[in-house]
Parts: structure tokens; sequence; C-alpha cells
């Protein structure tokens, strides 16, 4: 049998590999071929070492012919460049950690690792996680496999076009305000961000350590639930994850949404919002209520505040993390310096791009004597009444349904000069990250044009199974969408 | 015109954990450059901090020790400034909720004691070290993130002999804490020292200068001793004194003025999004306070009270915790802590300080020097022996006893074996036999040495000194009668 990488999902390719149709090696070279045939176009990968790939997956078969057991055994997974895989290159798409070598594997590889996973390369993104349309990478621009005129989405945009353009089965991104569930959404795929401290996030290059969080970009909420039972639980090397029990995800996928009550935060569905995308959202949530849903209006008042306080929170954050790339122990250094100071100066003048220059700039202003109080305090106020907002629903029902969203992707070029424009996108998905719930992306349909739209649906802390299980269900009721048509 | 000083102190103190602050790397001091790091000290991308609790621990020991409030919430921040040995360029400290708040420390001058107030303490984590060599820079980052506690007094302190003294008693409550070594040769103390002076009357301080990075208290003590002249030669000559950061030059014992450049920071501060808040219950720190070592003062007192020694020998042995700990486990084996107190204070001091050994170290042990003035209270050996025994005993260590047999060191008290030696000697000295008998009563002390030596010291020192009196007595009475 010929094996096509394009619609194999991971729970397919399982089942490929457990009945011995074909092994780890096989499914490995066949997707080499198609990023070495693809990606030139779509531009989804940093690097891929081949070598390493295919002796991953003889492990892996060697492994399975001895009896050994894995979740994830043998399977291909593309990771994004923002995470420490142990002797790959991560660069999270800076000039700044060019040559810089992971000595270590984060905490989510490693798990991913430890159930057999094949890690086959590593994805392009906005650098440093800081925009929403890959455009910002410090080495190239990825391309929507659906259009490649349009733009992935963003940061995580290569994993979700290396996923959509059938160069990966699933891949891992990073969110902190919607870098996985927009290029998700943008891509025609399905992208997973846990609640904060669902997954550890120990060797994730922090961009905002109170908003990042680690997750799954997949070709169904399946696939979803079977990296996220693989990645979540406690981590003793990141204090901010929680102890809570890791349910068994694939058990709540009963495929109807019958006693659930699924809430629509009327600030969701607002003006100059593309017409095309709340249609696809309306017509989702009848299918919602049709699979036996009760599906109610609800309010988040302070969603209007969203935008503003996740800009002044994340930068802040994100100034501090990035100081640490200045050329003195690893990465870039710039030449032809006088002194430390210089140094950093060279260094990160030639290292960083213009977005992580301009966040660095905004998060170091408001973190400035005498401009403290005012943003960094106030945001993190603010940041409380919108946690708080979501807690007042979620005691009404049990997940909310929103667009992920306001536009279909755009094309390539068109808010590069309009970074406001690229912030005010991430309008539905920052409060998320800010009230550290949990959020999913689906796909519900597409524009005229054939662009991907995506569903959001947004859960409580802690509570995956709710929208893991509200995706399913819909994605199964939904049908095919034939993107482009 | 005369002047009033004021100085405040922030003093680093290294704790001795085993690992550091926010990672498992060991502390140990001395190893091979960059051998204790890893991604987590180094900064690497996507490494976290762990908090240590043994840190924490320590620093609530320390803040109870010295009175201090301990926060039940506390939480860390980050400091953000460019540095070459600072790996994230911003440092894990604790910005508006330290640990500890408030305390003082008592101190005293002339014969008069005074409390130092503390403001708080905080825990934060070390930097590494840069070292130049010819061509180049390097940073050993072994230290960086080993764990920190920050001191801050009030500007309570009005001279350089007050926070000399101030700096004695800290380390010496926190090395009866056990909380650090507070060994200031490996750096585990470190010193920024603020002062002004203003006119007598004056009653709003002067414009401070701070005195950077002082790793000695003989620096703190010198670097005042040069600062504070100068601010009022330049106040007496009408110039202003700047608020500056200052750097103590020990080659040419002066302050010099940093560049702006090297201190000016905004360190903009807010909460380590990484690390949750330090949440410490009542219970603990009711826990930790019913366990507390006692303070060096509260000990001085209880040796005066409790074993009957003078309050100078108490003083003495309570300067040092180790001491005060051999004494102490030494005096509760013994009857006569009195002649425990003189062994230490004497043999075992000395010892000490010719072989600059730390008493953590010897080899004799507190139930041997117990034996050993036991020996002499019940007459087995005289004191000559003993001190023979006791320099064995700091050698090589073992048993008194053991030592006392098989050296045959046990006294002579018998009177029949003594009088043959003082015949012997009175034979042999008629000089002092004849001096004595014309008044000089030294002259019998000579005998009596005379007599110890021919007894290779383990007569019975009185009874050699009796016999003589009696024999030469007799004497006299035959000359004169
Ligand atoms: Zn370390």
């Amino acid at each position: 049998m010929s094996l096509s990488i394009a619609n194999m999902t991971i729970c397919e390719a399982i089942a490929l590999l457990e009945g011995k149709q074909c092994t780890s090696v096989e499914l490995v070279s066949v997707l080499l071929n198609e990023i070495r045939r693809i990606d030139g176009t779509l531009g989804a990968y940093l690097s891929v070492d081949e070598n390493d790939a295919v002796s991953q997956a003889m492990a892996a078969d060697k492994a399975r012919s001895e009896g050994r057991k894995g979740r994830l055994l043998g399977i291909p997974l593309a990771v994004k460049d923002v995470l420490n895989v142990r002797g790959q290159p991560c660069t999270c798409a800076s000039k700044i950690l060019q040559g810089y070598i992971a000595p270590y594997d984060a905490t989510a590889v490693a798990m991913l690792r430890r159930e057999g996973a094949v890690l086959v390369g590593r994805t392009n993104m906005d650098e440093f996680a800081m925009g929403s349309s890959t455009e910002n990478s410090g080495f190239k621009i990825t391309k929507n496999p659906r259009n490649i005129a349009y733009v992935p989405g963003g940061s995580s945009g290569g994993s979700a076009a290396a996923v959509a353009g059938g160069e990966a089965i699933a891949a891992l991104g990073t969110d902190t305000g919607g870098s996985i569930r927009q290029p998700a959404a943008f891509c025609g795929c399905v992208g997973l961000k846990p609640t904060y401290g669902r997954i550890s996030r120990y060797g994730l290059t922090a961009f905002a350590s109170s908003l990042d969080q680690i997750g799954p970009i997949t070709k169904n909420v399946k696939d979803a639930a079977v990296l996220l039972g693989v990645m979540a639980g406690r981590d003793e090397m990141d204090s901010t994850s929680v102890d809570v029990p890791v349910p068994d995800y694939l058990t709540s996928l009963s495929g109807d949404l019958k006693g659930m009550k699924l809430g629509l935060p009327k600030e969701y569905f607002v003006k100059g919002m593309d017409p095309e995308v709340e249609a696809a959202v309306r017509t989702a949530v009848e299918v919602c209520g049709g699979l036996g849903a009760e599906v109610v209006e609800v309010s988040l008042p302070h969603t209007d505040y969203a935008i503003s306080t996740y800009y002044i929170i994340a930068t802040a954050e994100a100034s501090a993390n990035l100081a640490r790339f200045d050329g003195v122990r690893y990465g870039f250094r710039a030449a032809g310096a006088e002194d430390p100071i210089d140094m950093y100066g060279k260094t990160r003048a030639a290292g960083f791009g213009a977005e992580v220059k301009r966040r660095i700039i905004l998060g170091t202003y408001v973190l400035s004597s005498g401009y403290y109080d005012a943003y960094y305090l106030s945001a993190q106020k603010v940041r409380t009444l919108i946690k708080r907002d979501f807690e007042n629903v979620f005691m009404q029902c049990d997940a909310l349904l929103t667009p992920v969203s306001p536009t279909v992707p755009y094309k390539i070029g068109e808010t590069s000069s309009d970074p406001l424009r690229m912030y005010l996108g991430d309008i539905f998905t920052v409060t998320a990250n800010l009230a550290g719930i949990c959020g999913l992306s689906v796909p519900c349909g597409m524009s005229s044009q054939g662009l991907p739209i995506g569903l959001q649906v947004l859960g409580p802390a802690f509570r995956e199974e709710n929208i893991l299980r509200a995706g399913h269900a819909y994605e199964s009721a939904r049908g095919l969408i034939r993107y482009g048509e | 015109m005369r002047y009033l000083t004021t100085i405040g102190l922030e003093v680093h103190v290294q704790l001795r954990t085993r690992s550091k602050m926010f990672c498992g790397c060991s502390t140990a001091f001395g190893a091979a450059p960059n051998t204790h790091v890893c991604p987590v000290c180094l900064g690497y991308p996507g490494a976290m901090p762990v908090m240590n609790r043994d840190a924490v621990k320590m620093t609530i020991i320390s803040g109870l020790m010295i009175g201090s409030r301990i926060s039940e919430f506390s939480k860390f921040d980050r400091k953000s400034y460019f540095y070459p040995d600072m790996p994230k360029n911003y440092q894990i400290s604790q910005y508006d909720k330290p640990l500890c708040v408030g305390g003082s420390v008592e101190i005293d001058i002339d014969g008069v004691s005074r409390r130092i107030g503390v403001t708080r303490i905080h825990l934060e984590e070390d930097v590494g070290k840069n070292m130049h060599f010819q061509h180049s820079s390097g940073i050993d980052f072994n230290r960086a993130g080993v764990p920190l506690m920050e001191i801050v007094s009030e500007p309570d302190i009005s001279s350089p002999e007050e926070a000399f003294a101030y700096l004695l008693a800290l380390k010496q409550i926190l090395l009866y804490a056990g909380v650090s070594d507070c060994n200031l040769e490996e750096g585990n103390v470190r010193c920024d020292v603020n002062c002004s002076v203003r006119p007598e009357g004056q009653k709003e301080f002067g414009t401070k200068t701070e005195i950077k990075n002082l790793n000695t208290f003989k620096g703190v003590l010198n670097a005042l001793k040069y600062e504070i002249p100068r601010q009022v030669d330049v106040l007496e000559s009408g110039g202003k004194i700047f608020q500056e950061t200052r750097r103590w030059e020990v080659e040419t014992g002066v302050t010099i003025a940093m560049r702006s450049k090297e201190y000016a920071h905004d360190y903009r501060y807010f909460p380590e999004p990484d690390l949750a808040p330090v949440v410490t219950s009542c219970e603990q720190i009711e826990e930790l306070r019913r366990n507390l070592p006692e303070l060096p003062r509260t000990r001085r007192e209880r040796f005066i009270q409790q074993y009957s020694i003078p309050e100078y020998d108490a003083g003495v042995l309570t300067a040092d915790v180790a001491v005060a700990d051999f004494f102490e486990q030494s005096a509760k084996l013994s009857s006569n802590p009195k002649a425990i107190s003189n062994w230490i204070m004497t043999e075992m001091l000395r010892l000490l300080s010719e072989r600059e050994m730390d008493i953590r170290k010897v080899v004799v042990t507190p139930a041997a020097l117990a034996g050993l003035v036991k020996l002499v209270d019940e007459k087995v050996i005289n004191s000559n022996s003993a001190k023979e025994v006791f320099a064995l005993l700091f050698e090589k260590g073992g048993e008194p006893d053991q030592i006392v047999r098989e050296k045959g060191l046990v006294q002579v008290s018998d009177s029949g074996a003594i009088e043959k030696f003082v015949d012997q000697a009175i034979a042999e000295n008629a000089k002092s036999v004849s001096d004595y008998l014309a008044g000089k009563d030294v002259a019998a002390k000579y005998i009596v040495g005379q007599v110890m030596k021919m007894s290779r010291g383990k007569a019975n020192p009185q009874l050699v000194a009796s016999i003589i009196e009696d024999k030469l007595k007799v004497e006299k009475m035959k000359r004169g009668g």
C-alpha cells in the first residue's frame, strides 16, 4: 500500500503501526519526502535532521519488535522552534539564537519521547512567539497551505501549516495570546491551549511566563486529546504547573452534547467582525444545539479591556524574559564591541527583529519607575476582573462558543505595516490566557474565498474534557470541509 | 563644628544550603570554573527556577533570632539590570514582600549596650564572578544562583566602630543560628554601606553615599574611617555631597566615586511569574521558633548561672558558637565546669590560634576533656602530667586514662618514695638549703622543682612541698638548736 501523510491522524498512524501495516521508518521516510517536496513552497520548517529522525524511527521500530509499549511509539511529530529538544537547534525563529543547540529536553518534549514519539523537525514561528502571522520570523515567512498568498496565522504558524499542509501528522505549538488557536483556525486544523499549569512550561523559551502554555496542533480533536494526555501533569521543574489529576481525555469524547450547557458571550459577537466568520460560528452553534446542548447567552463584561491588559502584561514579562539574550553565553554575539554594554547593544540590535524590539521597549516602559502603577499594576487588577468574569459564566455553563479570530486569514504583507491591527486580531483569544483557562480551536467552515474559519470552545480551568467533548461532537457532526472550493 | 554620622548597612550573607537557590547545583566553594552549573543557573532559554525550601527556612530562622516579624505571605520579584556576571540579566530577589520585617541586633560599645534596628531580611540569588585575563575576560558561574540573605539595617549606626561591632554581633548570631558559615575569605559575607554626615543640631539626614561590595569587616571599618572625614571636609569647605556610589580601594585606602553608568539603574521590579508566592503558616513559624537556637547573649547569661563560671569566662566561651558547644558538652560530663572552662580558655584556644585551627576540627572530644579534669580532681595525676596528657589528646585524640596508664603518669603520692627524693635533693643542694635557712623561703620552691624533676613530674606536688617543709624545719631546728 502507499502511505499518505496528508490526512493521516495520530490514531490512524498508531493503528497502522500496531497492525504492522507499516513501520515507523516507513512513516518517517514518507514524511521526509513530503517535507522535501512541499516545504520549499510552504516554509513550515526551520530545521529537519533527516538522519536523526530516521534513527529515532529505527529505535522505535526496534522497541516495538521487542514488545515495548508507548502511547506514541514511532509517531513522527513536529515541534515549534521555541521548545528545547536536546541536541536540536532552538532558535525561536530569532537570529539572536543562531548556533544555539539545546542541551536539554523541555519536560513536555521528554514526555513525548518517553512514549516513543519521533521528533522530526522544528517549525517556523513569529520570532519569540511575538506575532499572529509568522511573518515576524527572523528567517522566513510561512505560507498558508490552503492558499499560499495568505498568512498561516501565528505565532505557531509553522506547526499549523505543517499539519494542514500534509507535512506533519501533528505538531506542538505554544499559546500566549492565541498562538495555537489562531493559526489552527487560519489553516483549518485543531489547536488546543490547555489550562495554565496543565502542561509544564519547563524548556519552553519564555515569552510571557504568566500566559505561555504548550499545546498540540492536530488534524482532529481526538489527536489533541491523545497528546494532551501524554503531556499533562505536574512537573517539579515548573513551579507553576499544578498537581491536578490527569483524566483519560479519550473517554470524554462521547460524540454527543447531551446535558451540556454552552454559553455564547455576547461581547464576542461584535460589530466589525467578518460577517462570514460570524455566520460560520453561528451555524456551528446551531449544530451543537442539535447535538443536545443547551445554548445560553452570557456576558463577559470586561472583554473590552483584554487587549490592552494583555499587551501590558505580556510585554512587561517579555522585556525581562528576553534580557538573557545578550551574546554572553550562547547564540549570536555581534563583533567589534568595546565593552559589555556596547556588546549587548550591538548584539541585541542585530539579533532581534523589529516586532521583538517594539515589545521589549513597550515592556521596559510599562515597568519603569513612575509608570509601574499606572500600567502594570492596573493591568494586573483588570486581569483579575477578566478572570472573575469567566468564573462567573462557568458557574452557568460548561463551555463557551466563540469565534477564534474576528477575521479570516489575511494576505501576506497586509498587516505588517500596521501592528495595531494585528494586535486587535487577538481580541477573542487573549482572554483565555489572561484568565488561565483552556481553549480549543476547531474548523467550522470557510469563507467565500475558501479560507478556513475556526470555532473557539473555551472551558473552565482544568476542564479540558469539557471542550474536547464539545469540539469532538461538533467536529463529528460537521462533516468534511473542502477548503479552497 | 561638630558633625553627626548616620550609617546603614546592607549585609549579604551566603546561606549554608547544599544546593543553589533555584536549581540543584552544588554550592561548594573552590570548584573548577563553571562546573557547578546547569541550564537554570546559566539562564538558558526555557529553564525555570524552583525555590530552595531550606534557604527560606534559614532566612526565617535568622529573622526569628533577631526578633523579626515573619511574613506569612512573601514573594519573589525580578530585579532587572544588565551585567555580564548575571545570567538572566535579572536577579530573582524580593522587593516589597520580604520574608522578615523588623528586628534588632544588640551591640556593646565601651561596655554600653544598644540595639541596632534591622529593617528587613530578604532572600535573593548571587551572581557569577567576572575574571579578567591578559587579552580576554571570562565568567565563572559557579556562584551564580547561590542563596544570599540580605539583611538591611536601619540608619541607626553612628560610628565606624559601631558598624564593626554590629557586623561582629550579626555574624555571631548567624553562626549561632547555623544558617551561614560566615566565611569572609570565601566571600560569604559582603556589605554595602550607606553613610551621611550632618552638622550637630540639624534634624534631617545629610546626603548619603553608598560604598559597595566590601568583603571584610575591617574594610567596612576603614572605608567609613575614610569616608566620614571626607564628607565632613567637603561640607567644611563649602562643598556639596552628591548621592553616589563609591568603591573602596584597599591599596590606597580611599573611596572613589563610580561612574554613574556603573550603578544608575531603574531596576523595574515586578513579581517573578515563574514562582508561586512563599506562604509560611503560623504553625510552621511557631515550630521554627520553638526549636530556635539560643542567642549568644542568652547563652552567656545561662553559662554564668548554670555552670557557675565567671562572666569573663562566659564571654570568651560564647564568642564562637562551636567553642560554646564544646564547653557545654564537656561541662555536662563533668562536675567541675570551671576547670573545663580553664582548659578551653588557656590550652585549647592557645593551641587553636597557634595552628590557625577551627575547634570543629579538633580530635579531642568533650568526653576526653571531662575525663582529664576528673583525673586531676581525683588527684590521679598532677597538673604537670595533665598538661602533657592534654597535649597528647590535642595531637592524637584518645582516652585520657589510657594515656595516663601507657605513659605511666599516675601521680606518686607514696610519701616513702617522695621522702627518698627529698633527702637526695637536700643532700645535693646545700646552697639552697642554707639560703632557706638564712630566711629565703623561695629556696624551698627550687628544691620542690628538683624533686619533681627526679620523679619525672609524677610526684604529688603538694605532698612534695609539705615533706620538704617538714624536713627543712627539722634541719633548722638541728642547726639553730
Ligand atoms: Zn544550576
